[in-house]
């Protein structure tokens, strides 16, 4: 593991949010290779979220390059960064993060709605979504309910298998475990990582849990890749 | 699937939602009711008489002869005397005249004094005729004939006793000539069915005991005297004619305006309709332009709510955007939903029209003489709810703007 092309590096990055003087993110080099497992431990205003916002394209580094799946994201348009996001980037977050009023397959299929390379590769979405969700661990009822309706445990599954679908060569998520209970925890990153080795995706995953290490190829805490600047929160 | 999606996200917010819907559908409701109350009106104006080519009265205004003559609103300033009447009968251009006396009343109707020609000669609605519904037409001095409306109002059927009131305000009564309903029309949606009609004679007959518009005291002629004397009106109050060639209807009209004896008017009824349709057409642009005001206030509330439901959605365009959508899909989910508010709405408001006409008609004829038709939606309504959806576009582009430039902000992290 971690021996193949890097799906994910960032050289010599810096951004400062507008307006925002006293913070500063500066990563002079981080790399993940394809396959790879990564969790990445660092507490909250480490500036783990910035990080995922610049791997998302959803804002542009400053300075130095972020390259995902071989593609330089500077290089293009906003507008190319968000399909390029929907093709490349599978993500989950911490909670709440599901359409609510939404069924669940509806859900599971959005990302597919803005990346048809991706729905491509999804095969028959409808299905691809049900098997995705019966593997998660989903009951049937449950994956035809609304996704307001589902527990949260339930609800992370469902962002999983949404994460999952279409195969990404890059899952990020961002403490997804979190609003679980540990038993549930378990559970839920045992079938993440399952379902993740089956497409054989990059999983980078952000967290402030320390003891979720034991499942991950490496670890990595955000003080050793970044340099934050004065008076960093 | 993004359809879907606004629909699902405008059922979780069923109440607000619905409470939008609601207003404009009522806004749209009120406009299509003003559009239908003022076209029936105007249709059933225009209905009200066909077929006379003049109508003939003392010289004042033509809607003024026009309204007084036909639709028995306000009063003659002055009749036209018998002999001129008379002159103008015998005019060689004249196929036929009817001669309408007014000024007294039966409870709140109008009583109408003509000569049974005008049962054959008044037409309504593109050339029909009136019709006894029951009963017969007046054989003597003391029958009338009375509208629908009168009968159905006062209760009368044939041989129920009439007295005429003097005037049209007036207490004083004519209690000593008793009228009885010979025959009762057909319902016309017309002022005929509002009027009590008596034979010209009749006219004469109540007043024989009156002199300058009071009683003569003390005097007091029987019905069988009365029946005896020779009961020619010294004047009427205006006449419907018809030419025999409508190429004389205008030298006819010359004729009668520069007439040297009197000083008289004739009108066109079309052209004194069209006279009113004038002076009424301000009152109607400013009815159109409130109830186009009042949609135009329920979109703005619709702007509102979507205004102030953006925040709490902020987390659901994250959402959206984290997936990988551009903030002009997280701008076109809104419109989108603003268009499906406002044609649910415009659904709703056609629907509301239509159970309101349904329960007003029969109401709306009785108090107004105002028969309005349950059409299916016209071109011009279609493209009045076609306007709406497309108003509710354009105002709910302002949010969605305030949405797209929050969404583009946000990216995909919220903090809330």
């Amino acid at each position: 593991m971690g021996s193949g092309p890097a799906i994910l590096s960032l050289k010599d990055v810096r951004y400062a949010w507008p307006g925002r003087a006293s913070f500063a993110l500066d990563i002079p080099d981080f790399t993940l290779a394809a396959s790879e497992s990564v969790l990445l431990l660092g507490e909250s205003g480490s500036g783990k979220s910035t990080l995922l916002s610049l791997i998302c394209g959803t804002i542009t580094a400053d300075a130095g390059t972020v390259t995902v799946a071989g593609t330089d994201i500077a290089s293009m348009s906003a507008g190319q960064r968000d399909q390029f996001r929907a093709e490349h980037i599978g993500l989950i977050f911490q909670q709440f993060n599901l359409l609510p009023y939404a069924r669940v397959l509806d859900n599971v299929l959005l990302p597919l709605r803005f990346a048809p390379l991706r729905r491509a590769r999804a095969g028959v979405p409808r299905e691809t979504a049900s098997q995705l969700c019966s593997s998660l661990g989903l009951p049937a009822d449950a994956i035809a309910a609304h996704a307001g309706m589902l527990s949260v445990g339930q609800q992370q599954r469902v962002a999983a298998a949404r994460a999952l679908i279409g195969a990404p060569p890059l899952i990020v998520a961002d403490e997804p475990t979190s609003a679980l209970d540990a038993a549930t925890q378990t559970t839920f990153l045992d079938l993440l990582f399952a379902q993740v080795q089956t497409s054989g995706g990059t999983l980078l995953m952000v967290s402030h849990d320390a003891r979720l290490a034991p499942h991950f190829d490496r670890v990595v805490h955000m003080s050793d890749i970044t340099r934050i600047g004065e008076g960093a929160l | 699937m993004m359809l879907r999606l606004a629909f699902g996200s405008l059922m979780a917010r069923a109440l607000t939602v619905g409470m939008t819907i609601l207003a404009i559908a009522l806004s749209v409701a009120l406009f299509l009711g003003v559009e239908k109350v003022r076209t029936g009106a105007k249709a059933s104006f225009a209905d009200t008489i066909s077929g006379t080519d003049l109508i003939v009265g003392a010289r004042s205004g033509s809607v003024q002869l026009l309204l007084y003559s036909v639709f028995r609103i306000g009063n003659a300033t002055n009749n036209v005397t018998w002999d001129s009447y008379q002159d103008i009968a015998s005019r060689p251009e004249v196929d036929w005249i009817v001669p309408i006396s007014l000024g007294d009343s039966h409870r709140q109707f109008r009583v109408m004094g003509t000569t049974r020609a005008f049962f054959e000669r008044y037409k309504y609605r593109s050339g029909q005729s009136l019709a006894v519904a029951d009963g017969a037409l007046m054989d003597d001095v003391f029958d009338t004939v009375i509208g629908a409306d009168v009968a159905a109002t006062l209760g009368y059927s044939v041989g129920s006793p009439i007295v005429v009131a003097h005037g049209l305000a007036s207490f004083v009564e004519h209690d000593n000539q008793p009228f009885r309903v010979s025959g009762i029309l057909a319902k016309t949606g017309t002022p005929v069915d509002r009027t009590v009609i008596v034979s010209l004679e009749a006219i004469e007959a109540i007043h024989v005991d009156w002199q300058s518009g009071a009683a003569i005291p003390g005097q007091s002629t029987s019905p069988d005297t009365i029946r005896q004397m020779k009961l020619e009106p010294k004047a009427v109050t205006a006449a419907l004619v018809g030419v025999k060639s409508r190429l004389k209807v205008f030298a006819l009209q010359r004729a009668i305006n520069e007439y040297p004896q009197e000083p008289l008017l004739a009108i066109l009824p079309g052209v004194a309709l069209q006279e009113l349709w004038q002076i009424v057409g301000i009152a109607e642009t400013a009815l159109i332009a409130v109830s186009g005001m009042v949609v135009v206030t329920a979109l703005i509330g619709m702007m509102a709510t979507i205004f102030s439901s953006l925040n709490e959605r902020r987390r659901e365009m994250a959402i959206f955007r984290a997936m990988g959508a551009r903030p002009r899909v997280v701008l076109g989910l809104l419109i989108v939903e603003a268009a499906m508010m406002a044609a649910f709405g415009a659904a709703l408001g056609l629907g509301v029209l239509y159970i309101a006409l349904f329960v007003a008609q029969p109401l709306m004829d009785a108090a107004f003489g105002l028969w309005l038709p349950i059409d299916p939606p016209s071109l011009r309504e279609l493209w009045v709810l076609a306007c709406v959806v497309g108003a509710g576009v354009i105002v709910s582009i302002v949010p969605a703007l305030r949405a797209y430039r929050m969404s583009l902000a946000d990216g995909m992290m919220v903090r809330i």
